[in-house]
């Protein structure tokens, strides 16, 4: 089935010919204050097809999705269903035509049950509900597309991949013909990435169409059967066959130049300790959130921190910045002592800290970029901003961050060059030259443009022999970037590697708490 | 045996809960659609007063029950269109909602002051049953409304647990993104379980007039019981049946002082009795102030958060 689609069409006017498509748009425009988010969009997917559509944030790919499932109406165009027109004016209508979207964040109640979420908006149940009828029912959908799931489960309990696999449920109960699945596999570690690929196959032999959003150019040459590239609003390119796409090709069409996301490693020897870590232990409300954490980074090198969100990675961070103080352990920045001294007292010894949280902890959203730079600058009573206005200026082209000048309003920034931005003022140093950077999802959100940017602002820092601490969970990140990997699981560090042997699976394993073999 | 001042505190706490349980109960319609209504006093008062001018002028008691109740619905719509419609601070508005009905209701009853209704919601008689020792004056010898509280808070719970819409304002309360995703509208949700919470609590109020007071006193006609309400869910955990039971012990605990008063019993001072049910009261707003417990205690995870379709 999958191999069939490769011969039909390049785009949807070729597909009404032979085989109807299953939804097609033609010339879809959607403009948002501003903003013209989608310019004369075409875009088919047939039955038992996946159609990727492939883009960096902000290409419009979730606007081109939100009017396929009914949550946008297009400006102008028009949509079809097995070639007939037809008006998406909700996401109910999407559901009545069988067009389901698999949110990015889930929309699942959390204290409800797994078949409560399912049957949760079905308009053809009765006023009374049986929970043992529906359970089995819930079941036997799943089971049928090969998703094993405890109906009578509660959501709040199960891991994000299973969640994900409710959410499809959910679709695929309702009828749903094609699915719109928005990056799905953002969340996931890579052995639920497997998983989901397992049950996209199994609902494409099913018949159903997979509308695939991603911008991992990995992943999308490994599932799709066609790609359509998205830049800028408009479609920049179409490419089909599985398997047999050019990565570069497809970043080409994505970015519209020549990128390079390869591996920066420490080109020279590292040098003395930076940041010493020994015993540290956090315990919050009586939960162990951090346990027995000891490591060391060195001068000009990067250690990277893998982990699925919420394995105790903010924790550490906030703990080493001085925000939190530890249970027990020690944290020592050059050799002198921070455990329980406070953030100043960190900074002052040469900590930099881009927390994740960049418009909340990093920025003032509601302030200029002058004055968030002076926010770690001298710490006088009255604001002296004529001696650092020069400074911004600079900052602002060296680090080629798109703004008006440096009055320019944080909250005014895109997500790149409000990360830009925190990375110029934590990386240019405050009070004292900065030694020791911690940096937590440094490129999430970012299209891959800023994010070629801010990595390779990281390895500047690097070679000027800063001492890195790399937290993300962005395994690929980690992965290309750090000199040694450490994997965080509830809190413990379960897996250490160096960076350049560090293997894919091993590490995804530990992230998803399998024991590893090796732990020296 | 019947006379016993024990017995007959237990039958008026009872009959006290009645307030209480309709009160809460709209609170909890309208908190499990994700609405906080912190003017539950304000509605009490004013549909109170409403029942009373109704039934003096009408002479009927079941027309001011129903005019009462309507008042309430009226009331909780403003809520409604300031928290729902307009997406304003639901603190604010819903303390608003107090003052404005605190002082609509002593506006209301300033020719009401003094007078009395002359005819009285009565309790119900079932022959011996209402005889029997102890549980004949506790159980079968009260007012109609009463006994339709506890039969409305018992179809409160299947309603909630065991049907479709239930479900549906259910995950309104804690989660209005999905249900925006499931193509149901929040804000009709929203706006229809305030207003039927309104009703409930217009019910109690009137209710409270006309089977319990006889004349208006102002604001001493509630007494802060719309508060106590607004606890008693807390304390109930959101559940209906837990409320029948948390108000009749809440209804105890605010008759207690007039029989420790009447039996002269003073080694327990009654002014510290009357302070307990506000003083747990406090806690429970205290509680409901902050996040983090609220969650603890099974709140509505989305309780008082304006909902807003996050477009791009």
């Amino acid at each position: 089935m999958t191999n069939a689609s490769h011969e039909v069409a390049k785009g949807p006017h070729h597909a009404s010919g032979a085989a109807p498509s299953a939804l097609s748009a033609y010339s879809l425009v959607k403009r948002f204050p501003g903003v013209l988010a989608n310019n004369s969009v075409d875009f088919d997917v047939l039955p038992g097809e996946v159609h990727t559509l492939l883009g960096e944030n902000g290409a419009g790919k979730s606007t081109l999705a939100a009017m396929l499932c009914g949550l946008y109406q297009p400006d102008s165009g028009h949509i079809t269903r097995n070639g007939e027109r037809i008006a998406l004016s909700s996401p109910r209508a999407g559901l009545q035509h069988g067009i389901a979207m698999v949110h990015q964040h889930f929309r699942l109640v959390e204290r409800f049950t797994v078949a409560e979420n399912v049957i949760l908006g079905s308009r053809d149940l009765s006023y009374k509900l049986n929970r043992s009828e529906l359970e089995d029912k819930v079941a036997a959908v799943a089971e049928s597309y090969g998703l094993p799931i405890d109906p009578g489960a509660t959501v709040a309990d199960l891991s994000v991949g299973q969640r994900q696999r409710v959410e499809i449920v959910k679709a695929l109960y309702q009828g749903a013909e094609i699915l719109l699945l928005d990056e799905p596999t953002a969340v996931l570690v890579p052995a639920e990435v497997e998983k989901l690929f397992e049950n996209v196959h199994a609902m494409t032999q099913a018949g159903k169409s997979i509308v695939f959003i991603s911008h991992k150019l990995g992943e999308v040459v490994e599932i799709s059967d066609r790609v359509t590239v998205l830049r800028n609003g408009r479609v920049t390119g179409h490419v089909s066959g599985r398997g047999t796409t050019d990565t570069k090709e497809l970043a080409r069409l994505m970015v519209g130049r020549d990128i390079e996301l390869t591996t920066q490693r420490a080109s020279h020897a590292t040098g003395h300790e930076i940041l010493q870590i020994r015993d540290l232990s956090l315990t919050v409300g009586g939960v162990s959130v951090l346990s027995d954490i000891s490591f060391n980074v060195h001068a000009g090198e990067m250690v990277g921190i893998a982990g699925v969100a919420g394995n105790g990675q903010r924790e550490l961070a906030d703990t080493i910045a001085g925000l939190i103080s530890p249970t027990s352990g020690s944290i020592a920045i050059s050799g002198s002592m921070t455990t329980d001294r406070g953030p100043i007292h960190a900074r002052e010894l040469g900590l930099a800290y881009v927390p994740e949280d960049r418009l909340g902890m990093g920025l003032v959203p509601s302030m200029s970029i002058l004055d968030n730079l002076l926010l770690t600058r001298d710490r006088r009573v009255v604001v002296d901003r004529t001696t650092v206005r020069p400074e911004a200026t600079r900052l602002i082209e060296q680090f080629e961050i798109k703004a008006n000048g440096p009055d320019h309003m944080a909250r005014k920034l895109s997500g790149g060059n409000a990360q830009k931005v925190l990375l110029a003022r934590e990386l240019s140093g405050g009070r004292t030259a900065t030694k020791l950077l911690v940096v937590c999802s440094p490129t999430r959100g970012l299209d891959v443009g800023a994010i070629e940017t801010v990595r390779a602002l990281l390895d500047d820092a690097r070679s000027a022999g800063q001492a890195i601490l790399l937290i993300s969970e962005d395994l690929d990140e980690v992965m290309s970037l750090s000199d040694r990997i450490f994997v965080l699981y509830r809190g413990s560090v379960v897996h250490e590697t160096p960076g350049e042997s560090a293997e894919l699976a091993t590490v995804g394993a530990a992230m998803a708490g399998l024991t590893p073999e090796d732990k020296s | 045996m019947n006379g016993n001042i024990w017995v007959l505190t237990s039958a008026d706490s009872v009959a006290i809960a009645t307030t209480l349980i309709l009160a809460a109960l709209g609170a909890l319609f309208t908190e499990r659609a994700g609405v906080l209504n912190l003017g539950i006093e304000g509605i009490l008062l004013t549909s109170a007063i409403s029942s009373f001018l109704v039934a003096d002028s009408s002479g009927s008691i079941w027309l001011g029950l129903i005019v009462g109740s309507l008042v309430g619905a009226l009331l909780a719509g403003i809520h409604a269109v300031l928290s729902v419609v307009l997406r304003a601070n639901q603190i604010v508005a819903g303390l608003a909602l107090v003052i404005f009905g605190t002082g609509l209701a002593n506006f209301l009853g300033k020719p009401a002051e003094g007078k009395t209704v002359t005819t009285l919601i009565k309790p119900l008689s079932f022959g011996p049953l209402s005889d029997i020792p102890f549980v004949g004056p506790i159980v079968f010898r009260q007012d109609p409304i009463t006994y339709a509280s506890i039969v409305i808070a018992v179809l409160a719970s299947l309603y909630l647990f065991r049907s479709r819409p239930g479900l549906e304002l259910r995950a309104t309360g804690d989660d209005p993104a999905t249900v925006d995703a499931q193509g149901l509208s929040v804000a009709s949700i929203r706006l229809r379980y305030t207003l039927f919470g309104g009703l409930l609590v217009g019910l109690g109020g009137s209710w409270l007039m006309l089977a319990q007071s006889a004349a208006w006193h102002q604001a001493a006609t509630t007494n802060g019981v719309g508060w106590i309400a607004l606890a008693l869910v807390v304390f109930a955990g959101w559940r209906p049946i837990r409320l029948i039971f948390g108000a009749i012990l809440f209804g105890f605990t605010l008759q207690l002082p007039f029989t420790l008063q009447a039996e002269q019993i003073t080694f327990i001072p009654s002014a510290l009795m009357q302070m307990l049910p506000y003083l747990a009261t406090l806690i429970a707003l205290i509680a409901l102030s902050r996040p983090s417990t609220r969650s603890k205690l099974g709140a509505p995870k989305s309780l008082g958060i304006p909902f807003v379709r996050d477009e791009r």
